[in-house]
């Protein structure tokens, strides 16, 4: 993105003025989300799925459950994967073709904020010790960005994953048999909640919209599990934070986690 | 049981607060940088960091190819991270894996505060880092060795990146964690820190922390790039005036 337009020059001086009022671009306080909407079964031949509107930012996410073989050093864990795509048809600048640095990044925090907080209890999903086990692939599809893509498919992933029946097993010869019409939750132990700052200035703004992310400073995801500690945490831009805003931002996080975590568990109860 | 952590059959922590490779609590591993390592590129530097053996080079300011990359306002900086394929005790496969990637795009915008790219508009800084053997906190490691190799290539700095990482190993907050500990421990932290403006620029976690040893660890990682610091001007100091400057 090598040159600046006029336009989103002018864009920017507008953000950074409002912010020295007090005030965002599209009138949140700096610790609002936008309107975060998930709605779970929207892909009934995948074992679990979502579709999340954080703003004008929307994500698919789908999970396909299936039998594997697990890592070489984890034999008595069941795989879990996820994944992130921004769609071609999702903005102007997305392209197919392999992924850049900021797909692989996003991808990335978002597989390890789940991953880390132990969301799946992965020692239920063996079939047969360091031989076959069950995989939970948590595949995010972005259709529309618009800013924080990290939340939006932390939020579908998450969501999905609650939403996931897991189909059961036998072995047989050796090889896994599904058994039809046998289906359990998924093992869950807590919910992660990702919540993705940007800092303008000396200003943290929480879920920054697709305008306010084109001027960032710098970003942070920090995701937080149920008991309200602290689980994965990546920082993004090209500045960087103080001492005090990083405490800052661990506490926004945990406070407006705990919220988004009660949207996220309404969302397994099957609505909106 | 450790919660977060691998089973392990490693004492990570005795009763006297030594961890399983000898050290204290707050105690790095030995560290080792030299500057101007190489003879072709503009910088270079040298790490040993436990057993990490890292080497990086920088380019530039030099043209921007492919020019559509270049920026009228400032320049640019791109770094690659890569680890050789006998880096590892497992053959790794020479191709860029995603981690590669990803590392090489948070240590770029680890130094991006650093350095004084606007002074050198529509130009690319390129910082190359190769792992030729690789232990726990890598990262950390060739982001210090990449600062003080763009420091020997004479590019404008507003300070040093020094990196260092700090983690929760047996239910404690320890400096500098280990392959082994990295392993078996509960909670990683890499941080990379600008001393002088004090300002944390690379910052990542795995692993769960309340929120009071979330602090304390950032707080233990700062002390371990202070400590970094000092070695990397050393190192600097070393190449320019212990040899009548024409190492």
């Amino acid at each position: 993105m090598g040159h600046a337009s006029l336009i989103d020059e002018l864009k920017s001086t507008k953000i950074r003025d409002l912010l020295e009022q007090g005030q965002r671009i599209d009138g949140r306080s700096f610790d609002q989300l936008r309107s975060l909407s998930i709605e779970t079964g929207v892909i009934p031949k995948a074992e679990g799925s979502a579709r999340v509107r954080l703003g004008n930012t929307e994500v698919v996410a789908g999970v396909k459950v299936q039998p594997d073989k697990p890592f070489p050093d984890m034999g008595d864990k069941g795989i879990f994967i996820c994944t992130a795509e921004i769609l071609p048809l999702a903005h102007p600048s997305a392209e197919p073709g392999p992924p850049g640095e900021d797909v692989i990044e996003l991808a990335r925090v978002v597989d390890r904020g789940i991953r880390e907080s132990g969301m799946i209890d992965l020692s239920q999903l063996v079939l047969v010790k360091d031989r076959s086990v069950i995989g939970i692939f948590a595949d995010n599809s972005v259709i529309d960005h618009d800013g924080n893509l990290f939340d939006a498919c932390s939020y579908a992933s998450t969501a999905a994953v609650l939403s996931t029946k897991i189909p059961k097993w036998e072995i047989k010869d050796d090889i896994p048999v599904k058994v039809e019409g046998q289906e359990s939750d998924a093992p869950i132990t807590t919910i992660p909640v990702s919540v993705t700052m940007g800092r303008i200035g000396d200003y943290i703004l929480v879920d920054p919209n697709g305008e306010e992310w084109e001027c960032l400073d710098a970003r942070i995801t920090i995701t937080t599990n149920s008991d309200g500690n602290i689980c994965a945490l990546q920082k993004g831009g090209h500045d960087g934070f103080t001492f005090e805003q990083l405490t800052k931002c661990a506490e926004i996080s945990i406070s407006v986690g705990a919220k988004i975590r009660e949207t996220l568990k309404q969302s397994k109860q099957g609505g909106q | 049981m450790i919660l977060g952590g691998k089973e392990s059959d490693v004492v990570l922590l005795d009763e006297n607060g030594i961890r399983c490779d000898g050290r204290k609590i707050d105690e790095p591993r030995r560290i080792m940088i030299k500057a101007g390592v190489l003879k072709n590129a503009d910088g270079s530097a040298y790490i040993e960091f436990g057993e990490n053996k890292i080497l990086a080079g920088v380019f530039g300011p030099r043209d921007v190819h492919p020019k559509h990359m270049a920026n009228t306002d400032s320049g640019i900086l791109r770094c690659r991270y890569h680890m050789s394929p006998f880096s590892v005790s497992e053959r790794k496969n020479p191709a860029p894996s995603r981690r590669e990637i990803e590392i090489s795009k948070v240590i770029k915008e680890a130094l991006e505060p650093a350095v004084m790219l606007e002074q050198f508009p529509r130009t690319a800084v390129d910082i190359f880092i190769e792992v030729l053997q690789a232990d726990g906190g890598s990262r950390c490691a060739a982001l210090d060795a990449a600062s003080v190799a763009l420091a020997d290539a004479g590019i404008p700095m507003r300070d040093m990146v020094s990196a260092c990482a700090a983690g929760k190993v047996a239910d404690t907050i320890v400096l500098d964690v280990n392959n082994e500990e990295d392993q078996a421990g509960q909670a990683d932290m890499p941080v990379g820190y600008m001393p002088n403006m004090e300002k944390i620029t690379l910052i990542q976690l795995d692993g769960i922390l309340t929120p009071a040893e979330y602090k304390k660890c950032i707080e233990t990682a700062i002390g371990g790039c202070k400590q970094v610091y000092e070695l990397q001007k050393k190192a600097l100091h070393d190449k320019f005036f212990s040899n009548g400057g024409n190492s």
